[in-house]
């Protein structure tokens, strides 16, 4: 007997949609503690499937018959095992999640920004697993990709469907929550790397310097992309104004939060860098700016359709990062009590120096779990 | 490490490692130990927490060339 699946596809719409869903979790509960699928209108149990070996009774009086319900587990086997055993037990509408929070993990669903100056358009793949967001500029039948994920084809597929060629793969700064795609991509399509210089002094590869200066021009001088040294995240850290409208932050700047400058191992060093990023350099920029980061950590950050986006004149307003007028309270926000590392950090950035090639099964499991680039303020 | 049973769970995936290791501790007496091999990545965080809530007592873990290793002492 075989039960009804359900692809991450399918749950990402029912997410950005605001859809009412209900998970049962079967994962064990540090995992289901660590990361979960959140939303507005999703209701998640945990019940670790090694419980419900022998019945599903404890959990069964929470759920109803007709209900419909998705069993979710880290690769998909174990949530097929429970969903069969409450179809067994009477229940109508249940499904697996193929492919289970790791597949989960590698969703990314474009989401259209704005047009562009000329017939330019700006897309958000928002990564909804592990919160991460990457752009895509289009223009005069050019892309460029920033911070792109490792998953590429997903890019390429989508370049080709709009028809256009990718020419630029720029990241904000060296990566330490995934695996940036942006090197990977740029030699399949021959393609230029960008990377900020400073935070690519350990690198063993060529690239194409991201400096402050030297825009990036996609498609023919329609639409500009202009680097702003925004330093903090990491020292090379680079901040992006696309048309004069677009503020793409990377890991400096979130909707509710504020980068952490730890994960190099130098908070001390930069934590000044990151102040004066944000209490100044940011507050030169127009407030009508949209920022576009890098990142969210909740789902209340997602808007409609699934964005997320602010105006930076809102965020100097509500982001609790950016009302710290002591610079010795922020310090000390920034560099104590932090939350934990992104999962294998320090080899996610080993692979993204070039230094290590891991297979592509251990660069899925290493990149299990929430980015967790951001301190809460 | 002694135990008196070995089950040998390479290469099968999520959920099969507990249900096996779950009928194999069945199968023993209280206090006795069943070892465990398997590949899944899963398993490890899993049996951990699995042993927990069935009271039993994991004496020992080990990872060696993608094979992991569990030493179970039933309850």
């Amino acid at each position: 007997m075989s039960v009804k699946t359900i692809t991450t596809n399918e749950i990402a719409n029912k997410i950005v949609n605001n859809k009412e869903t209900t998970i049962l979790d079967v994962r064990n509960t540090d995992e289901f503690d660590d990361w979960k699928i959140e939303g507005g209108n999703v209701h998640v149990i945990n019940e670790p499937y090694f419980n419900l070996l022998d019945g599903i009774e404890d959990v069964e009086d929470k759920l109803g018959k007709d209900q419909e319900i998705i069993v979710i587990c880290a690769k998909g086997g174990s949530s097929q095992m429970v969903a069969e055993m409450f179809d067994e037990a009477g229940f109508t509408d249940v499904y697996s999640l193929e492919g289970g929070m790791k597949a989960w993990s590698e969703h990314l669903e474009p989401t259209k920004i704005a047009d562009l100056n000329g017939d330019g358009s700006l897309y958000q793949f928002v990564r909804l697993g592990k919160g991460c967001l990457s752009y895509f500029i289009e223009s005069d039948g050019e892309a460029a990709i920033v911070d792109t994920n490792r998953m590429i084809d997903i890019y390429e597929k989508f370049a080709e469907e709009k028809g256009v060629q990718i020419k630029h793969l720029i990241d904000t700064h060296l990566h330490a929550d995934h695996i940036s795609g942006g090197r990977s991509l740029a030699e399949k399509v021959d393609g230029t790397y960008n990377l900020p210089p400073k935070d690519a002094t350990e690198v063993t590869f060529d690239y194409t310097p991201l400096e402050e200066g030297n825009d990036i021009v996609v498609g023919n001088t329609t639409v500009k992309v202009q680097p702003i040294y925004s330093p903090g995240h990491t020292i090379g850290s680079t901040s992006l104004i696309i048309d004069d409208q677009y503020l793409l932050t990377g890991d400096i700047l979130f909707v509710e939060s504020i980068g952490r400058p730890d994960l190099a191992g130098k908070a001390e060093d930069w934590v000044g860098d990151l102040r004066n990023t944000l209490y100044n350099c940011y507050k030169e920029l127009s407030n009508d700016l949209i920022v576009l980061p890098a990142h969210f950590s909740f789902s209340s950050e997602l808007g409609e359709g699934g964005q997320v986006s602010a105006r930076l004149g809102d965020l100097y307003e509500k982001n609790s990062g950016l009302q710290v007028d002591d610079e010795e309270e922020f310090r000390s926000m920034v560099t104590d009590n932090l939350p934990p590392q992104p999962n294998a950090y320090e080899e996610i950035r080993k692979t993204n120096m070039g230094k290590v090639t891991p297979d592509n099964e251990e660069q899925r499991e290493m990149e299990i779990g929430p980015n967790r680039c951001a301190v809460h303020g | 490490m002694e135990s008196t049973k070995v089950l040998d769970a390479k290469g099968l995936a999520c959920p099969m490692p507990i249900v096996k290791t779950k009928k194999s501790i069945q199968e023993l007496n209280s206090g006795e130990v069943l070892e465990v091999h398997a590949t899944d990545k899963g398993a490890k965080s899993d049996i951990a927490a699995w042993v927990k809530s069935g009271g039993h007592e994991l004496l020992q873990d080990t990872e060696e060339d993608g094979v992991l290793k569990f030493w179970i002492k039933k309850a």
